[in-house]
């Protein structure tokens, strides 16, 4: 408590000092607090280490498009291609392997004539299919990375020394599996039958908890707001849907065509009622995650706009205590929705395998 | 400062948070008046009201993605 208290005084001690020197900033264009905000929460092309403007310094992810034909080229190529205002549309040009494309709002389209067609702010050119390694996809990859070393190492302790009281990455580790088999999936899934279903659980709650954490990281190799982008959340719900629709007996079926105690002329009410639930469960479990942790980052983003929008250094003592203490709390939500996602989905698996005992 | 201002998918996002507050309020009036009648059931109670508070987050949440989807620009 009290080393918390001494950091927090530290950090804005460093800031109050900024009142002495006058800041003067020159801005080109103003700061538009949406637009970074957008920008920071939304995929990309690049990863942005440090610097503004034409000397940041990014990591130039390759771009892969298929568009009559693979082409592969660093993004680099847009970024310090030609960059256009067209119509208040902020585009880049490709010049160089890029040529003939160009790229607005991250959004790689292919340019007809040399033109971009711009109508009611949307453009309306062709987009080639685009399977670029984007700032998300890199994540991925460093949160898989640390997942496969981290569960494969515990993994090899085990097969090893077999079932003793562990040391090491499995000490660590085992309290947290024992979470997902002890809270999660027996209670939720009766019978014995958890043990099927175990290694999707564990999957499930390990990879939104590593990537949850790693969207909370301000600098490389964290910071990328993965488990924020809706695709993600939105593969993780199928996969539970498929499972649950997939692993359905006799019994779940019944409860969806033909509920027990529901008199017949009210079944065709409730069978459509039903079809529709199987499918709005997952979608909630994909809002969710998604909404939780996108808000989580718009909050932060937004506490640090703060600094900017008042174009002074010394607005940081109010700032960061503030985006602090969002972090922190931050931090319960990553675990949270983590335990949220597995607890429903083997709350539905569960359903789905239930056993008749009426 | 520009975007949000002036959109009604600002109040819409508001108004959804309101519900949340009042719900996740009364979650945790419940859970304290729970754990203060049977102190030893305090971590079950704990338990319990997250998974509720998280619940109602997600459907506030629901509202706040229509406000974005509903937004200006």
């Amino acid at each position: 408590m009290r080393f918390l208290l001494r950091t927090l005084l530290f950090f804005s001690a460093l800031s109050w000092s900024t009142f002495a020197s006058a800041s003067s900033k020159t801005d080109e264009e103003g700061f538009n607090v949406s637009e970074y905000i957008m920008h920071h929460i939304q995929d990309a092309h690049e990863w942005h280490l440090w610097g503004e403007g034409h000397d940041a310094t990014s990591i130039y992810l390759p771009i892969i498009l298929i568009d009559n034909g693979v082409k592969v080229f660093s993004s680099s190529h847009f970024y310090h291609g030609k960059e256009l205002h067209l119509n208040n549309e902020h585009c880049f040009m490709g010049t160089g392997p890029a040529e003939g494309y160009a790229l607005v709002h991250e959004k790689i389209y292919a340019l007809e004539g040399g033109q971009l067609n711009i109508h009611d702010g949307h453009v309306t050119n062709a987009m080639p299919w685009d399977l670029s390694v984007t700032k998300n996809v890199l994540s991925l990859f460093i949160g898989v990375g640390i997942l496969l070393l981290v569960l494969m190492s515990t993994a090899r302790y085990y097969r090893k020394n077999g079932a003793v009281s562990p040391k090491g990455i499995a000490k660590f580790i085992e309290p947290l599996i024992l979470f997902v088999r002890d809270e999660v999936a027996i209670p939720n899934i009766h019978g014995g039958k958890h043990v099927k279903y175990l290694g999707f659980l564990t999957t499930v709650f390990f990879f939104i908890l590593v990537n949850n954490l790693l969207g909370m990281i301000p600098v490389f190799p964290g910071g990328a707001n993965l488990t924020g982008n809706i695709t993600i959340t939105m593969f993780l719900a199928v996969c539970t849907l498929l499972i649950t629709v997939f692993s359905g007996n006799k019994n779940y079926w019944k409860h969806i065509f033909a509920t027990p105690g529901v008199p017949w002329l009210l079944l065709p009410i409730m069978i459509p009622i039903e079809i529709v639930g199987i499918f709005t469960k997952p979608f909630a479990l994909m809002i969710r995650l998604f909404a939780n942790i996108t808000a989580g980052h718009i909050i932060v983003l937004a506490l640090i706009s703060i600094i900017f929008i008042n174009k002074s250094e010394a607005w940081g003592a109010l700032s960061v205590p503030m985006a602090l203490f969002i972090s922190v709390l931050e931090i319960l939500v990553a675990f949270l929705q983590a335990y949220l996602f597995s607890m429903l989905s083997a709350l539905f698996i569960g359903a789905a395998v239930e056993e008749d005992h009426h | 400062m520009t975007g949000m201002f002036g959109s009604v998918a600002a109040i819409g996002a508001g108004l959804a948070v309101l519900g949340a507050g009042i719900g996740i309020g009364r979650i945790g009036g419940s859970a304290v008046e729970g754990i203060a009648r049977n102190p030893e059931a305090a971590g079950k109670i704990q338990t319990v009201m997250l998974i509720a508070a998280a619940l109602i987050e997600g459907v506030a949440l629901f509202g706040v993605v229509v406000g974005f989807l509903g937004a200006k620009a």
